[in-house]
């Protein structure tokens, strides 16, 4: 299973919304291919049969009652608020703004 | 003998019978920040005015014949990926580097309500990701036995506060070896609990299914009264154990009186100190001199474990840190549309490990490669546990080393991450498995650096670990384990 990271960096990086300079990228197959290398080695081993684990402990799913309670103040959530307007997070625009101009 | 000295155990006692003031304690505290802290730089912040009030508080209850909490007036550092409300919690990344949490972290809340006094915010690996604190967007941490060593990492900043007298105990977060590995570099005590036994609300995640909190502590005394205070069931963590928490400090005296110990065999390719594998093979004569049974066993898949370890972690992480848009916290790049938002944003909010963990993760969860790497990974944790299970089936404990070498150069590995990885070989497995493990002091290396020891015990078994940490003081030349710091000799030259 040899993989060119040179050509998947481009694409994971979209993937993971993660701007990337052009020598960081050449710099992170290089170290990508290397850490997936000594990665891959689990594949030596024979797992068939076997549950994973995403978990160690054996707690069920958790449920509580469904209780109103108090929420944290919202001007205190909203103070580390990058770009805020009247209690609104501001962002670029989002939909397509095709009908909103006449 | 000044008060930065003192164990907690020690302040304690002094401070409930009314031999010294918290007060008088934080300010021997702070005195020694300002005057060794510029030189280590284990600190991303200090709060010595919110320390001094708690102390006041102390004080004045105190002397109205209040009853208080064991370590109430004792101060303490916390790891700066721990949320403190209206404290500045960093995770020592610029993404969060003006961030201010709404609430406290569970642990938080206990040692307020404990009423220690918080000293201020620990250096890190950015997000815990790293084994040597150069992570750090900030400044890398000194190792006090040594300024042109790492302290470890990544809880380095928790674990030099205490090695270097600024703190008489620490908050870490261990997800694969960042309270141990680091203890065992600065000689310094440090636990990673049983899974679910410390309340993880608050502590901003990195890999969700390992990561806990633990105590960096001089002794294990001083680790088991702050586990009194960090241990039990959280409703607001869903990972949280419901058992019930033992007395932690009370009867601490070893009895290892056919307590079967598992000395681990590591495969002396993986890069060991000899005098690394002498100290773990001397302390296990010891224990057999005092009455211990004592086997030799392998974990055969602590290297598959490695592998493992560096797809599930980056695979949670990559998920954990999806939150960290610009939209609701930390640092934002504005741009025209919001994809360019969130990629600059996290493209210069990032560190470069930070990156690479999200970018193997990422890719270990897309599509074609989710089953060869992440579900594998998962299957492997598996076998690894079951390892576990067969070992706790022959042994009570299990001794090894808890890092491969002492403490390695700054710069040394920074530009070669897989060398980096392989300094928590030692670690890995336990955390994947879930299980309590310790790091304990066991001397100095020729070099001059501590080594230290790793114990590892079935699930909640955490007294145990702190038992056997205390019989090996008993048998240490010099306990605590502290530096000297020769650079305050050439002072007024």
């Amino acid at each position: 299973m040899a993989v060119d990271f040179n050509a998947e960096v481009d694409y994971v990086a979209r993937l993971a919304r993660l701007f990337l300079e052009p020598d960081e990228k050449k710099r992170m197959a290089g170290q990508l291919s290397d850490i997936l290398k000594t990665a891959r080695r689990i594949q030596e081993l024979d797992t068939t049969g076997v549950e994973p684990t995403s978990h160690v402990t054996e707690v069920p799913a958790v449920l509580r009652e469904d209780q109103v309670k108090p929420s944290l103040p919202l001007n205190r959530i909203m103070q580390n608020v990058p770009r805020r307007d009247k209690g609104y997070l501001k962002v670029p625009r989002i939909a397509d703004s095709q009908q909103d101009q006449d | 003998m000044h008060l930065y000295e003192q164990t907690a155990f020690e302040l304690s006692r002094m401070l409930n019978s009314r031999e010294v003031s918290s007060v008088e304690v934080v300010r021997s505290f702070l005195e020694r920040i300002d005057e060794v802290d510029p030189h280590l730089k284990a600190f991303i912040n200090y709060t010595p005015n919110q320390a001094l009030e708690t102390a006041g508080e102390v004080d004045s209850k105190r002397i109205g014949g209040e009853k208080l909490p064991a370590l109430a007036g004792v101060p303490i550092a916390v790891k700066d990926n721990i949320s403190t409300m209206g404290l500045q919690t960093t995770c020592a990344s610029r993404i969060l580097e003006n961030y201010v949490p709404p609430f406290d972290a569970t642990v938080i809340s206990a040692i307020k309500k404990a009423k220690m006094p918080i000293l201020g915010k620990t250096n890190l690996d950015e997000f815990a990701m790293g084994s040597s604190t150069e992570n750090s967007a900030f400044f890398p941490t000194h190792n006090p036995w040594n300024l042109e060593r790492v302290p470890g990492g990544s809880s380095g900043g928790s674990v030099v506060a205490v090695a270097a007298g600024m703190a008489p105990l620490a908050l870490g977060s261990d997800t694969g070896g960042s309270i141990r590995q680091p203890a065992a570099m600065c000689g310094m005590t440090g636990l990673r609990p049983t899974y679910g036994r410390v309340s993880r609300y608050g502590l901003i995640a990195f890999a969700s299914s390992l990561d806990q909190i633990g105590p960096v502590s001089l002794t294990a005394l001083d680790g088991a009264l702050l586990m009194n205070l960090i241990a039990g069931y959280d409703p607001l963590d869903s990972t949280s154990l419901s058992d019930a928490v033992p007395d932690y400090s009370a009867r601490l005296e070893p009895d290892l009186n056919n307590l079967r110990i598992g000395v681990i065999r590591y495969d002396q390719g993986d890069g060991f100190d000899p005098e690394v594998t002498a100290a773990v093979y001397k302390a296990a004569s010891l224990l057999e001199e005092y009455g211990a049974r004592v086997g030799e066993l392998t974990l055969p898949l602590t290297d598959y474990g490695l592998s493992a370890y560096y797809l599930i972690a980056p695979s949670e992480a990559s998920s954990n840190l999806g939150r960290y848009d610009g939209v609701r916290y930390g640092f934002s790049v504005d741009a025209d549309s919001i994809e360019a938002m969130f990629s600059r944003t996290r493209g210069e909010g990032f560190g470069p490990e930070v990156k690479r963990r999200i970018m193997i993760g990422t890719y270990a969860l897309s599509a074609g490669y989710y089953d060869a790497y992440y579900l594998k990974a998962m299957k492997v944790r598996t076998m690894i546990r079951s390892d576990y299970e067969e070992a706790f089936k022959k042994y009570d404990l299990l001794l090894g080393a808890a890092s491969p070498t002492p403490a390695f150069r700054l710069g040394e590995k920074i530009e070669d991450p897989l060398q980096m990885y392989l300094s928590d070989v030692c670690n890995i497995t336990d955390a994947l498995a879930g299980v309590p493990s310790l790091a304990v002091p066991a001397g100095l290396h020729s070099s001059g650096l501590p080594v230290g020891l790793q114990l590892t015990a079935r699930p909640l078994k955490e007294k145990l670990l702190f038992k056997t940490a205390r019989f090996f003081e008993e048998h240490r030349k010099q306990v605590p384990l502290r530096p000297e710091l020769n650079f305050l000799e050439g002072r007024g030259r």
